[in-house]
């Protein structure tokens, strides 16, 4: 694999997206609906609240922070083939000496640095509001170890999947839009799994979140896999095969 | 064939609805998994929570993503913009040469009974022919002929059904795309530009592709080569169509290729456009370049050609576009006299002129064997017989007589 080529990619890709308004609008939108709703939730909780009803809004919180690198990649993964199809820049780019790998893994990452980065851009800010702003039965549950161990692990490795989905349907529809409502639906159920932990219905602990993440990881391991065999240029420039 | 369409877009309302029993399928399996999760939280209080999360998350992004548009095209400008400069025949040659010229060794093309076939139908059926280095190759054929389905077999973006072929040296099989598409280059009709993105950053991007170590210097040299120097900076949804297909032209010559196929280069061009992309074709002829020039024009072909094939799904004929015109037609001397000819059995008996016949109006047709000599033992006769020569010349046929014959012999065959 070739690092010039896969740089070439990512670099033309994150070109696109800070020229494409539909891209930028999205990425500001989400992450800031994103942020306002746990912060509220979060600051709402007394002092003397109850377990069960920190879990919730902890939870809750968790859960937001998660469905970022759910929803975030697929707007631009989505788009990366089936774009490309559609402006005709896809052929042209087909007849270099580019390998499908180098394409998908310059286009994953272009997804990737991104959305992960806005992510954990914005976790941040909420463990720190918290920290700063909410009560100490809150602070105690969103500063517990396996839970930001959790999150910080799990957040790339969603965001990873989402991409893989995205790009894979990307190769496979005819439309952006469709791609990207299908990539965001198929990050749904992991997403639901991993909630189970957000809101400790399985008690978060260090050995589990590495599990989960390492299980995960041998997802994406797969998805990667599994699209790059999708990744067909015969279909892609004919649309048959 | 047509490719699959899992779910259509709803015109009305939130995203997609399925369209096949796939989208049906993934539809059913997201619903069990979403209902899954929520049995799994029964009795917790953050089902209501997850539930209205996880729903409100996806309606957001299908209404966002539905509101969604493709590309932001700007409509490819008809009129030149300011500073259109034509590419100028000498400056821009010099400029091609700056590029280095290539050794015609061995750079040409082989093709040996290459056949596609696309389930039922055949694209492309048996075809033979080779392309000398450095020659100029016009490939013609009406619509769906199988014209862009050789050129992609060529160019290893698809695979053939049976058939072999050698690009630039190189046998035409998967393990060897990657070194095949290094030696060539591919401008399909389509210039395909990414529209958001300067010409520069659009060159720099196929430069990294093609692995180019100093881009920035070989770019200039491109630009310059298609007179495109001073709007390296423009974004290229705001070029002209002209411009953009200069663009396209300049990013073929990024990687010094042995071959450029050119599917169409001067479609939808206007006339000065038109002969400025073929000052560049002339311009890679004279660097030794292979040129496999894909067109409906035929006076394009005409003039730019060395040689030409003409297909229709298979090869119907090779050659220099003279050695076509001498294979199909008869040749012949077309007379036009004042007055018609009294006797012209005994004016037209001189040697060379096979036979003869008129329409009754002083225009006479004669076969010969060879227009050059019978030309003037014509005029001859024709003085000696005291008759008032208005015209004397050679019934040329066009290219396009040629093609038309062809496609009409096929038409024919085929009802």
């Amino acid at each position: 694999m070739s690092g010039q080529r896969v740089r070439a990619v990512v670099r033309k890709e994150i070109r696109e997206f800070r020229r494409n308004h539909f891209v930028i609008g999205t990425m500001a939108l989400l992450p800031l609906i994103f942020l306002i709703t746990p912060l509220l939730t979060i600051f709402k909780v007394p002092e003397s609240a109850s377990g069960p009803q920190v879990r919730a809004a902890v939870g809750t919180i968790s859960l937001l922070m998660l469905i970022i690198p759910v929803v975030l990649p697929p707007v631009i993964a989505a788009y990366s083939v089936v774009g490309e199809r559609e402006q005709g820049t896809l052929e042209p780019v087909l007849t270099t000496p580019v390998r499908a790998s180098e394409l998908l893994v310059g286009k994953a990452a272009a997804a990737f640095l991104p959305s992960v980065g806005l992510a954990y851009a914005i976790y941040l800010v909420v463990l720190t509001s918290v920290r700063f702003g909410a009560a100490h039965v809150v602070v105690d549950v969103v500063w517990h170890t396996p839970q930001v161990l959790a999150q910080l692990l799990f957040t790339p490795l969603l965001a990873l999947w989402s991409i893989w989905v995205g790009i894979g349907i990307s190769t496979r529809v005819s439309d952006v839009r469709v791609a990207q409502q299908l990539a965001t639906l198929a990050g749904l159920p992991l997403l639901g799994f991993t909630s189970l932990i957000s809101f400790q219905i399985i008690k978060p602990s260090v050995p589990l979140a590495v599990g989960l993440a390492l299980a995960l990881l041998a997802v994406d391991v797969v998805a990667g896999r599994v699209v790059s065999r999708l990744f067909d240029p015969e279909r892609l420039v004919t649309g048959r095969r | 064939m047509r490719s699959q369409r899992w779910f259509q877009r709803r015109r009305v309302g939130l995203g997609w609805r399925p369209a096949s029993w796939q989208g049906w399928l993934i539809t059913l399996l997201t619903v069990g998994a979403l209902i899954s999760v929520l049995a799994l939280l029964r009795g917790s209080s953050a089902r209501v929570p997850i539930a209205i999360v996880v729903f409100a998350a996806y309606a957001m992004v299908a209404l966002a993503s539905g509101g969604a548009r493709p590309a932001e095209v700007t409509p490819a400008a008809t009129e030149p913009s300011d500073g259109d400069e034509g590419l100028g025949g000498a400056d821009q040659r010099k400029a091609l040469r700056t590029l280095g010229s290539r050794s015609p060794e061995g750079t040409g093309l082989v093709v040996e009974h290459l056949t596609k076939r696309f389930g039922e139908r055949m694209a492309v059926d048996d075809l033979s022919f080779r392309v000398a280095p450095g020659e100029v190759f016009g490939f013609l054929g009406p619509n769906g002929a199988g014209k862009t389905t050789t050129v992609r077999m060529l160019a290893t973006l698809i695979s053939p059904t049976s058939g072999s072929a050698v690009v630039a040296g190189v046998q035409l099989v998967p393990e060897n795309g990657l070194e095949i598409r290094q030696q060539i280059a591919v401008m399909p009709e389509n210039p395909g530009l990414y529209l958001r993105l300067t010409v520069a950053e659009n060159l720099e991007y196929f430069a990294g592709l093609y692995g180019i170590t100093d881009p920035k210097e070989r770019i200039l040299q491109a630009l310059e080569a298609v007179n495109l120097a001073g709007r390296a900076d423009d974004l290229c949804g705001n070029l002209s169509k002209g411009l953009r297909q200069r663009v396209g032209l300049a990013r073929t010559l990024l990687n010094d290729p042995a071959i450029v196929f050119l599917d169409e280069p001067t479609s939808g061009l206007d006339p000065v456009a038109s002969r400025e992309v073929h000052e560049l074709i002339d311009g890679l002829r004279d660097r030794g370049v292979t040129v496999f020039l894909t067109t409906h024009r035929l006076e394009e072909a005409e003039r730019l050609c060395d040689r030409v094939a003409i297909l229709n799904t298979s090869l119907r004929t090779v050659g220099r576009p003279s050695e076509l015109r001498d294979r199909l037609f008869a040749k012949a001397l077309v007379v036009r006299t004042a007055a018609p000819l009294s006797d012209p059995d005994r004016v037209f008996a001189v040697p060379g002129v096979e036979s003869w016949r008129t329409d009754d109006t002083a225009r006479y047709v004669l076969s010969v064997s060879d227009a050059r000599s019978a030309a003037p033992q014509v005029t001859r006769a024709l003085v000696a017989a005291g008759a008032d020569l208005l015209s004397l010349a050679e019934d040329r046929h066009s290219l396009e007589d040629v093609y038309l014959e062809l496609v009409d012999q096929d038409d024919e065959a085929h009802r």
